[in-house]
């Protein structure tokens, strides 16, 4: 009986040496993006990872056209690309009347419309999808490497900023008043979601990096009340998409990325309907109030 | 329209002039809020009232003039603050921010925690410490907001309308707080409405409509007289209004009418002949920020 279940889920990946590559890489990019992805959602930032993830395509294209399918230059130029936008985006922002949303859908527009054109310049439509769904089960070390260090980087800088990060998300004016730590750990956080979709990017796609940032942390808060609760209940969800997508993927034949995003889609819902904090199940009873 | 000036201030206004876009709210503000002092901010809406505590916070950059504010900490409670309640946060984060200078971003608030409670106490917020800051009433979240500013133990505090939806009980207690830190010989300006409170507890009050209209001892102030006079000055936002030509140290009179090009250059070259002219009047204090012509933010004026 046990092994009915645990066969089709854990065989893929004692069997073979690709799914344990893809699995390890999920499950590093499960502990660094989640977190992101809380601060994201608690800071009413949600979308715009989505448009940064964009935002990274022209560089990871431009990569491609220089160096072809290669690792090092995609995630440079990627990098590059992402950074570039959130750092304009955040300079428009300071300097002038322009919210950051707008400012950021500004150039997110821009620098997606120059990497469709460069995609289209050389390379098949092939080449697009692989750049759009990523090569999760074809991992190779770097790759693997890259993430782990996304990883590491992603945590010690969470660690590192942690209080100045949630003051600023609290209450921004206060930590002007008293440090001028604010704008500094705003670009280092912007910076830290660059990355990570980035590290998505890898292996998901850009266009579904963003799927293991927010939607384990959007499933946390039917879990957990506040920060100490939130990070690591996301980082679960994140991890259990990923085990999940991997083996639906290798056992229904799916494309890798969809599966894993569509995962943690179902956790989601799942949570919305039977999660303790908000669960729509909750709402229909109502139990009696307190006293005081 | 001067306050004491010479005397050793913890904040020093020279000329002073801060708007939004252009348009001034604080007009060519004198004077200087003496160390210690607890100065009532009195004046009808829009007067200036905010601006000036934001201009002296560094919120807003000076269209003219300067301010000079003594080294070290200063502490403001907006009267709209940024705070999201949204976020999962707890009572005693919240009043924790407060030992920011103290701890910085890495030392362990756990031995502060007795510190915290204190504070928290102080406000009659005891047993509150585990509540989510979204779960309070707007005068419980004052009363928080108050432990944050015991525990940042500033030397000049700028309140924007503290008591603003608040009960009269807590309006009480926070008065008795204000009253202590005076006592310890701190620096306080508090934006009020209220005159029968400004009269029976601070000491000094500087009218605002705009335009500086009096400053000095509280009784010597709040005449009728003067309150008149605030009421009467417009408030109004006139898209058209002219350039300020108003005479300072050093220039000639008001350009004739007809060169406002001429006027307008004349005015923005000013701003650099007054700092030449006043940087050996102050040398000790930091000054907050330059000129900012057409580098403001566009913010309505509250």
């Amino acid at each position: 009986m046990i092994d009915l279940v645990t066969a089709p889920v854990l065989g893929p990946f004692v069997e073979f040496g690709f799914m344990r590559r893809a699995l390890a890489g999920c499950l590093a990019l499960s502990v660094s993006a989640p977190p992101i992805g809380v601060f994201l959602m608690l800071r009413r930032m949600s979308l715009m990872s989505e448009a940064m993830s964009h935002a990274i395509l022209p560089g990871a294209a431009a990569g491609f056209l220089v160096a072809g399918l290669s690792l090092p230059a995609m995630t440079l130029g990627g990098l590059a690309a992402g950074l570039a936008v959130a750092l304009l985006a955040g300079l428009v922002t300071r300097s002038t009347m322009l919210k950051e949303d707008a400012s950021l859908a500004a150039f997110y527009l821009i620098s997606l419309a120059a990497g469709v054109l460069l995609v289209s310049l050389r390379g098949s439509q092939i080449d697009l999808l692989h750049i759009l769904f990523g090569t999760v089960l074809a991992l190779d070390d770097p790759a693997l490497l890259l993430l782990g260090g996304i990883a590491t980087v992603t945590l010690l800088a969470l660690a590192v900023l942690y209080r100045p990060l949630v003051m600023e998300c609290v209450d921004p004016l206060f930590l002007r008043t008293v440090s001028r730590a604010g704008g500094p750990v705003h670009l280092a956080f912007l910076g830290l979601v660059v990355m990570n979709l980035v590290g998505g990017f890898q292996a998901l796609g850009t266009l579904l990096a963003v799927g293991l940032m927010l939607l384990p942390a959007i499933t946390a808060r039917f879990w957990a009340s506040d920060l100490t609760g939130l990070i690591p209940v996301s980082m679960l969800v994140a991890v259990l998409a990923s085990v999940i997508g991997l083996s639906l993927s290798y056992n229904a034949d799916l494309p890798t990325g969809p599966a894993i995003v569509l995962a943690a889609g179902g956790l989601y819902l799942a949570s919305m309907l039977v999660g303790p904090r908000g669960g729509l199940v909750y709402r229909l009873v109502r139990p009696r109030h307190l006293e005081a | 329209m001067t306050g004491r000036a010479g005397e050793a201030g913890a904040v020093a206004f020279e000329g002073l002039t801060l708007g939004y876009d252009r348009h001034p709210a604080v007009h060519h503000l004198d004077g200087t809020i003496p160390r210690g002092d607890l100065l009532a901010l009195v004046g009808p809406n829009g007067a200036g009232k905010s601006t000036l505590l934001k201009g002296i916070v560094g919120e807003i950059g000076c269209l003219d003039g300067r301010i000079e504010r003594d080294r070290g900490a200063i502490a403001y409670l907006p009267q709209a603050d940024e705070i999201d309640r949204s976020f999962p946060l707890s009572v005693l984060d919240l009043a924790s921010m407060g030992l920011w200078r103290r701890l910085g971003p890495w030392a362990s608030l756990k031995r502060q925690r007795e510190t915290v409670l204190a504070a928290l106490a102080a406000v009659g917020l005891t047993g509150f410490e585990d509540r989510a800051i979204g779960t309070l009433s707007g005068g419980q979240f004052q009363r928080a907001l108050f432990a944050r500013l015991i525990l940042q133990d500033a030397a000049v505090l700028l309140l924007d309308e503290p008591f603003t939806g608040v009960d009269a009980r807590t309006t009480d207690d926070l008065v008795r707080l204000i009253r202590g830190w005076h006592g310890q010989g701190r620096t306080i300006v508090a934006a009020l409405h209220d005159l029968s409170q400004v009269r029976a507890h601070f000491p000094t009050t500087l009218l605002l409509a705009r335009e500086p209209v009096a400053w000095g001892p509280t009784a010597a102030v709040l005449t009728p007289l003067n309150l008149a006079r605030a009421t009467r000055l417009s408030e109004a936002w006139d898209e058209n209004a002219a350039i300020c030509a108003r005479d300072h140290a050093g220039h000639g009179p008001a350009h004739p009418q007809g060169g406002h090009e001429h006027v307008h250059d004349e005015h923005a070259h000013h701003g650099h002949a007054h700092h030449d002219h006043a940087d050996h009047l102050h040398p000790a204090g930091p000054e907050i920020r330059e000129h900012g012509h057409g580098r403001h933010r566009h913010r309505s004026a509250s």
